[in-house]
Formats: C-alpha cells, structure tokens, sequence
C-alpha cells in the first residue's frame, strides 16, 4: 500500500484521533504483556473466553461496558471543550466532519456499547441468582450475544483508526445516510456495528425472556418475583417487539447503500420519514429498555437499604407493565415538528404524558418504601438517592416535551439533551452505578471500597448539574444541538459552566477507577464470607459470593416476595438440604468466541466491500453454529460428593 | 451467623446541602441571565407568546407532584437514618390502599388537566393553521439547501439568500420544503419550527410583533455546514418593507433554474445575496422534483438546471 493510500485510510495527520488510537492500542497492548507475564493465557481461554456461565459473561459484559463508557466520555469531553471555545470568529479545534463523527460516535456508544452490555451484564449476574435458578434457558445463545455485541463494539473501535465513523448523528436520520448524502464508510461502520449487536441483543431478550418465564425455583409465583427480575422480564418484552424493527430499518437503509434501492431517498419515491418513524419505533422503547432495570436495581437498594419490603409491590409490578405497553405508542413524539396535524400530534402527545402516571408512582413507591425504614447510607443507597432527587426534573422536562406546542420551539435544542442525559445519566446510569456496587461482593467476592464510591458520587451528581443544568437554559436560549461553532456570545458563559461540570464528572470517573484498585488491594479486609454482604432480601445472597458454578446447591423453595429474607426470618437460611444430588452444568464452548471474531470479519467485510471476506465470515458462522448444534455431549456432572465438599467448605468459612 | 460488616456511614449533611444548592443554582440561572438574552421567555411574536404560555402552564402544573417527590426525597432517607434516635422503623408498613390511591390518582388527575391543555394548543397552536389578523398575509416560499437558505418572495416577484425580510406586525405565511436533506426551520423568538422536506410542503405561520433583528436558524442536524445554517430575520416596519421590495428590485441578480443549480451544490458560507426576479413556479418545481411520483431519471435530470 502506498503512503497516500495508507493515509486515505488511517488518519495519520490528525493528532487527535492518532493521539486515541495511540492510547487505545498501549493499553490493549499493556494488557496483552500483563496476561503474558503472569502467564494467564490459558486460564483466560478456559475460564473466560470459553465460559457459559451467565456470571463469567456478566462479568465480562460490564467490563465491556466500562471500557466503552470511557471512550464514550473522552468524546463528551472533546465536545464540551470545542463549545467552551467555538464562538464564531473562532470554530474551535475540531473541523465540522470531526466534530459530527464524536457526536454520532459519543451516543452510538452510550446507548448501544455502554447502556445495553452494562443491563445484560447485570441481568447475567443477578436474574438466574434470584428466581434461584443454576443457568439460563440457552447458554450457548448467551455466549453468542456477549461476543456479537463486543464484536460490534471492536467494529467501532476499529472506525476510530481505519477509515472513520458516521457523521450523520446516533439516529442517523435518511436521507442523510443515504450514499449521495454520505458516501464515506462512516455510515456503513455505524450500519452494521448497530446489525451486529442488535441480533445479540434480541437474543439476550428471548434468552432471558425464557429464562424467567420458565426456570424459577418452586413457590416463586410471577407475583413474588423480585422487581429486578420483573423490569428484566418486562425489558426482554421490549427487546423481542422492538429489537427486529431496527433490524429491518437498517436492512432497508443497506439495501438502498449497497444495492441502488429507493426505501429512503429524497428520489424514486422513497421515502425519508419511514426510517424516521422506524427508527423511533425501536428508538422510543429503547430508552425503556436501558432504564427500567436500573428502576429494578433502585427498587432492590431502597428495600435492602431500608430493611423494608418494597411499598406497594403489586402497584409497582404494575406500573413497569404499563410503562412497557405504553412506550410503543409514542414514538412520533421525535418528530412533532414534521407536521401531522393537531390530531395526531395531541394523540401521541397525550400518550407520551401517560406515562408519567406509572412514572410517578414508581418514584412514590420507593419514596415511601424508605418512609418508616432504618437507612442505612451505603454507595448503593447514595446512588438511588441521587435518582430519586434528581430524576423529576428530567421527567417534568420529558413530559414538557410531549406537550406539541412546547416541543415546536424546544424539538432538537439543548434542552431536549439535558432532558435525555437527565434520564440516562441520573436514571439509567446511577441505577447501573447502584447495582454495579451493590452486587459487586455478589459477582466478585469482595466488597467495593466506599470512601472511593462516594467521592465519585458526589463528583458525578455535581458535575451532572453542572453540566446539564446549563444544557437546559441554553435551550431556552435558542441553542441547537450538534452545533460545531455557534455565533450567540451570550451561550458562551453558560458553555463554559458545562465543561467545568465534565471535568467534575471526569473526576468522579478517576475516582471509580482508584475505587477498583484500591478495592482489589485490600480485598481480603471486605471478603464476602457469608453470601449476603448486605444483609439482603432476594435469592441471590443465598448462594456464596461469589456463588459456586451451580450456584443452588437445592433448589430454594419461595414462600413470599423477598424470599431470602424471609429464610432468614425462619431460620432456614443456613439448613443444609438432607442429602445432595448430582447436577448437570453445561459445559464450555468455543463456539460463541469463534462466531463473534467472524462476525467481525463480516461486518468489515461488508464495511470495505470485501464481499468475498464477508462471504466467507458468513459461511463461517454458519457452519461453527451447525458444528455446535450437532454437538450431544454439552453438559457435564458435578458429582453429589464434590457439591457437598464445597458446601460443607462454605458453611465452615462462615462459622 | 456473623453479621456481615455493612458500613454504616453518619447521615451525610453534604447532601442536602449540595443539591440545594445546586437545584438552586439551576432555578436562578433563568433569572440572573435575563429575559431578553433567553429567546424562548423573551417571544416578539403571538406564536411565540402562547407557547411561552403553554410551557409555563405545563410547568406549574407538573411542580405539583415534582417538589413533593424532592422534598421527600431529601427528607425521608435523614429522617429515617438507621442512628436516627427517633427511630420510627415500621418493617410491616409495606401497602397502603390510601397512599395507592391517591399516588395513582394525583398524577392521573394533573395528566388529565394537562391532556386537555395539549390537545386544545396542539390544535390552536398547529403551525398549518392561518394567524387571525386584519392584515393580509404575507406569502414566503423557502428552500434549504446544502448549506443555506432560500427565501423566494412569490407575489413580489423578489427573493433572497441567508437572510429574511419581512414586514412587523403581518402574519407570514410560510411554505418550505428542502433541496436535500430534511432540516428545521426556526426562529426563535417568533415561536414554532417546522421539517423542511424534499417533495414536501410545509405550512408554517409567523408574525412578528415589532420591527428588530432575530436570529434564525436549522434546528435539524443536516451536514458538515450544519452550523452554518443560521441567518438574520429583519422585521421592518410594512413601509419599510416595501421600500426594500422596491430596491430588490433594482438589483442585478436575477434567481432562474441555472443560478439555482449553482446555489444547490454543498457549499458553507455563503454570503447574504438578494435577486430581482424570480423564475415563475420555481418552489413548486423543486418541490416537483422529488416528488413519489416522478422517476429517478426526472429528479437527476431535473438537477441540471431545466
């Protein structure tokens, strides 16, 4: 390859993005001379790479998620400082082209790389543990969703380096992305990163879906399942319903892309709003998908925290089921401004609204759930608070948003960002932050350091309001979203004041990062000895921490909602079952691994117009999984006697 | 069995204290910026003005359920502290029918009132919908184009790039529709956006109250030289006015099917331009251009400057 060749390709003349790609490849590599050096090759191989258990993907889930949370933030930090300093005359120092690719990047990767693996991440965790179940429905499909979505994650990465991501925003919005609008790979890097890990995720959706449904230990009547387990089920719901119309909206778009097709150009009769209200008839449950399992997670804290029951459970179960009805009838709510008409605006309008209803409740529920409690203040519980304080104002900006006539001056201003960053940030994130310190003794086996976990709370919840405080009055202000320069002299303040907000959440971020080393060096003062670290209320403190690879040893009988305390309120807690039986694991498979680097392959393939690489990716797939699927002897036998070792092993740890 | 050590920290005076002031530096940003610098309190227009009203209404209606919900959200977790003395702790209090009713009923109520709010202003405030005036209005044809604006004056015969004139006091009637892709046209302070489409009318309706200069610009993402798409609104005085469509008129520029090819390629930073005349049905052609019913071989020969 020549040199202009090879910088047609990789940007080598900007030092910005060779500055992150240099970043990005030391720390790969840093990590690949660590496993070297300690030799942990094999270990990782089987014990990771290959591994089934919904813990290990979990694990390895939430650590993808972290890792795209700071790419995700380093393109946060480089827009807020291009609007601290881009009053027209001056623009900045990110050119219009680089600057769309960081804002297109920035929200790809938060909702797609950071939001979704972090959620199936604690879903793998948590949900068999507290319907007491061993694994899930289909191991094997699990495996494969974790490497389709890191797949699709390396693809973006990949963008960063070679070639370049789109420009067109995280809705990419037709006819935008169409090849006359946008000829560049960017837009195909996007496609196909999002195919990608939208097929995993369905399967995530069905597969947990499934699981729940169908593998909860006896006595556990769909009313007694803890409310974690109940916003996952209703989030895997949304996730098969919205899930393919994504894909079909993408495929339509590749078949306009790659095969001169007329779904959505401006000519020929395609049509651009079609792929406006497809995109958001995934889009608008999607926001529903990434929060109610942190509202599982809040739900969870606020009862363990308050030594309470959850207020009005029943009232609560049915609040997420309406709040799951009612998110797939309101997705024109994104584009009021195209203007429908009065009728059909009111009416989406109004039913956006609706959903404040169950909202609301949900926020009164926890509310009271804490009223008559003892509290005890932990990072878990700091997290919740810091929602319950701050989350209302995102909801009244949301429903302020659903009235038409606001929206035709707000639709697509900073406001609108503040009102989507107060949800994901306050709601889904702190919920995610919540449950990643409460159930971190749980996956682990040691406790989180809490000095360093409330340093970075109060960081975040600061810099939050900073941050986005000024986002909202800027709307009022006039001010548009995505804007590379701007020429208002009076949004600059207010600029200024968001980027400092960054950098106290850029602290906060420090902060966790010190919180993880300084809680694996001391991890031997906070050894979860007994299983239960929070003295907790649900299933999975039952089983030790970090539970064995069968987790029950027998199958828990449920009794009532919050079944462990109740075992514990019977003193049947600790009873060791009369004898032990043999269970069946479902042994390792290399099979979802291989399948994900092809997929890789593929969706590059595709990407550069290698048909025949893709081709052969795609052959590849097919044959790994009906090699897989031929596959009869998948499980192993963990023998009576070792169960009853280990279990013997463990009750004398604690005693 | 050993209690696990769960770290009990000391009720935690920071908090309260943090998100006060922090709620209350956002509640005064409002006011210490004043009105004037923020467009959407700030309308010059009746548009502009209900929809002030109509967030404002929404607002206060919605603090109803929202400062109860902080207010308990800063109070209930000190009050109840596990080393509160006070104690209080109530384990067995999980359900109440009441506090079930009336949580599920106040916001259902409050979400009626503001039902009724939206479909009442969804229909006054849609923007197709004509503005009552005395005053005739006035007609303005605009094109977005890849990265400017085309303001095409039908009844004057006059049109003009990157910046909008237009007579106070006169209801403006708008049609739009886009060259390329979808953008949103918006001026602030005069009130409602609206999609400009490609083989689409838009109908938008505008008045200006006083004579000024507004900012106005694309509100919908549509390109490199998206930021670029902002431009002047000069609202003159009616005389005024017409004196400027007398002087336009004069001007050398004549805008055909050949200069608004040229106009169409991509470009950033174009300057404010004004034509004397204006090809008879140009908007209608543009938005004929894209429309379903003509073949790809029409709307890229069309593009040629036919």
């Amino acid at each position: 390859m020549t040199d202009s060749a090879f910088a047609s390709v990789v940007p080598i003349h900007n030092p910005i993005i060779m500055g992150a790609v240099g970043a990005t490849l030391g720390l790969a590599l840093g990590v690949i001379v660590l496993i070297t050096w300690y030799g942990k090759w094999g270990p990782l191989w089987r014990e990771w790479l290959t591994t089934v258990e919904p813990r290990r993907i979990g694990i390895m889930y939430i650590i993808l998620a972290l890792v795209m949370l700071l790419r995700g933030f380093s393109d946060a930090v480089l827009m807020r400082l291009q609007q601290a300093v881009a009053l027209a005359p001056d623009r900045g120092f990110l050119p219009p082209g680089h600057f769309d690719q960081i804002f297109t990047a920035h929200g790809t990767i938060m909702i797609l790389f950071m939001a979704m693996p972090f959620m199936a991440g604690l879903m793998n965790i948590v949900v068999p543990q507290q319907i007491g179940a061993r694994d899930v429905a289909f191991p094997f499909m699990n495996a494969l969703s974790l490497w389709l979505t890191a797949a699709a994650a390396m693809m973006v990465m990949t963008s960063l380096g070679v070639g370049e991501f789109s420009k067109d925003g995280w809705t990419g919005y037709a006819p935008l992305t169409e090849l006359q609008y946008s000829p560049g790979v960017g837009v195909d890097y996007w496609m196909w990163s999002i195919q990608i890990a939208g097929i995993g995720s369905l399967m995530t959706g069905i597969n947990f879906f499934v699981t729940i449904l169908r593998m909860r230990a006896p006595g556990m009547t769909l009313m007694r399942m803890p409310i974690f387990t109940w916003t996952t089920l209703c989030t895997n719901a949304l996730m098969i319903f919205a899930f393919p119309v994504l894909t079909v909206a993408l495929a339509l778009l590749a078949l306009d892309r790659y095969l001169g097709m007329h779904f959505y150009s401006n000519t020929a009769g395609g049509n651009p709003m079609m792929y406006l209200n497809l995109f958001w008839i995934w889009g608008h449950p999607e926001v529903y998908i990434v929060i109610l399992p942190a509202f599982g997670v809040f739900s969870e804290v606020v009862a363990t925290f308050s030594g309470k029951r959850l207020f009005g459970y029943a009232s609560l179960v049915y609040a997420t089921i309406a709040i799951t009805v009612l998110s797939f009838v309101v997705w024109l709510h994104h584009f009021f401004t195209m203007g429908a008409g009065g009728d059909v605006n009111a009416a989406f309008g109004i039913a956006t609204m609706l959903i404040a209803v169950p909202t609301g409740v949900k926020m009164f529920n926890w509310l009271f759930t804490l009223y008559r409690g003892r509290v005890r203040f932990a990072t878990p519980l700091y997290w919740t608070l810091g929602f319950l304080s701050t989350f209302a104002m995102g909801g009244m900006a949301g429903v302020l948003l659903a009235v038409p006539p606001a929206d035709f001056v707000l639709h697509n201003s900073l406001f609108l960002i503040a009102h989507f960053h107060n949800m994901l940030i306050a709601g889904t994130l702190f919920g995610f932050f919540a449950g990643y310190a409460y159930w971190f003794p749980k996956a682990i086996g040691f406790a989180l350091d809490e000095t360093w976990g409330r340093r970075a709370f109060w960081l975040w919840l600061t810099g939050f309001y900073l941050a986005f405080g000024p986002l909202y009055l800027l709307g009022f202000m006039g001010m548009s979203r995505r804007l590379q320069y701007y020429t208002d002299p009076a949004w600059q303040p207010w600029l200024i004041v968001a980027a400092v907000g960054m950098g106290l959440i850029l602290c906060g971020i420090v902060c966790q990062i010190i919180q993880l080393g300084v809680s694996v060096k001391r991890r031997d003062a906070a050894r979860d000895a007994t299983g239960d670290w929070w003295d907790g209320r649900t299933l999975e403190w039952a089983t030790a921490s970090p539970p064995a690879a069968y987790s029950f040893a027998a199958i828990p009988e449920v009794r009532d909602i919050d079944a462990y305390h109740e075992m514990k309120q019977r003193g049947a807690a600790q009873r060791a079952p009369a004898r032990y039986g043999d269970i069946a694991m479902p042994r390792n498979t290399a099979a979802g691994f291989v399948v994900g680097g092809l997929a890789y392959v593929l969706g590059m393939g595709l990407v550069w117009h290698f048909f025949w690489l893709a081709l052969l990716a795609a052959l590849g797939i097919l044959f790994t999984v009906i090699v897989r699927a031929m596959e009869d002897d998948v499980e192993y036998v963990i023998p009576a006697a070792e169960v009853a070792r280990l279990e013997l092993g463990r009750r004398q740890a604690v005693a | 069995m050993k209690q696990p050590e769960v770290p009990q920290a000391r009720p935690e005076p920071r908090f309260r204290a943090a998100q006060w002031a922090a709620l209350s530096a956002c509640a005064s940003m409002l006011l210490l910026s004043g009105c004037s610098k923020v467009a959407l309190l700030d309308p010059q227009g009746p548009v502009g003005a209900s929809e002030r009203l109509v967030i404002l209404s929404a607002f206060a209606l919605m603090l109803i359920v929202v400062i109860p919900v902080v207010v308990m959200a800063l109070w209930f977790p000190r009050r109840y502290r596990a080393d509160n003395p006070r104690g209080g702790y109530d384990p067995k209090w999980t359900d109440s029918a009441r506090i079930d009713t009336v949580v599920w009923l106040i916001p259902a109520v409050i979400v009626a009132v503001l039902a009724t709010l939206t479909w009442r202003e969804s229909h006054r405030l849609d923007p197709a919908v004509p503005i009552a005036s005395d005053t005739k209005p006035l007609q303005v044809e605009v094109v977005s184009l890849d990265w400017k604006w085309l303001f095409i004056y039908p009844r004057q015969g006059v049109a003009a790039v990157n910046q909008l004139v237009i007579p106070a006091n006169t209801p403006i009637d708008f049609r739009l529709t886009s060259e390329s892709v979808i953008t949103s046209f918006f001026i602030p302070r005069l009130g409602s956006q609206i999609y400009a489409m490609a083989g689409r009318r838009s109908h938008l309706h505008l008045l200006a109250d006083t004579p000024g200069v507004y900012a106005g610009q694309n509100q919908q993402f549509s390109g490199q030289g998206f930021a670029d798409m902002n431009f002047k609104v000069v609202a003159l005085p009616p005389a005024e006015f017409t004196a400027w469509v007398h002087k336009t008129r004069r001007a050398h520029a004549v805008l055909d099917h050949a200069r608004l090819h040229k106009l169409s390629q991509p470009g950033m930073g174009y300057p404010v331009t004004f034509y004397s005349r204006v090809s008879p049905g140009l908007f209608d052609d543009i938005v004929n251009r894209y429309r379903a019913r003509n073949g790809p071989s029409l709307a890229a020969g069309a593009g040629g400057g036919g």
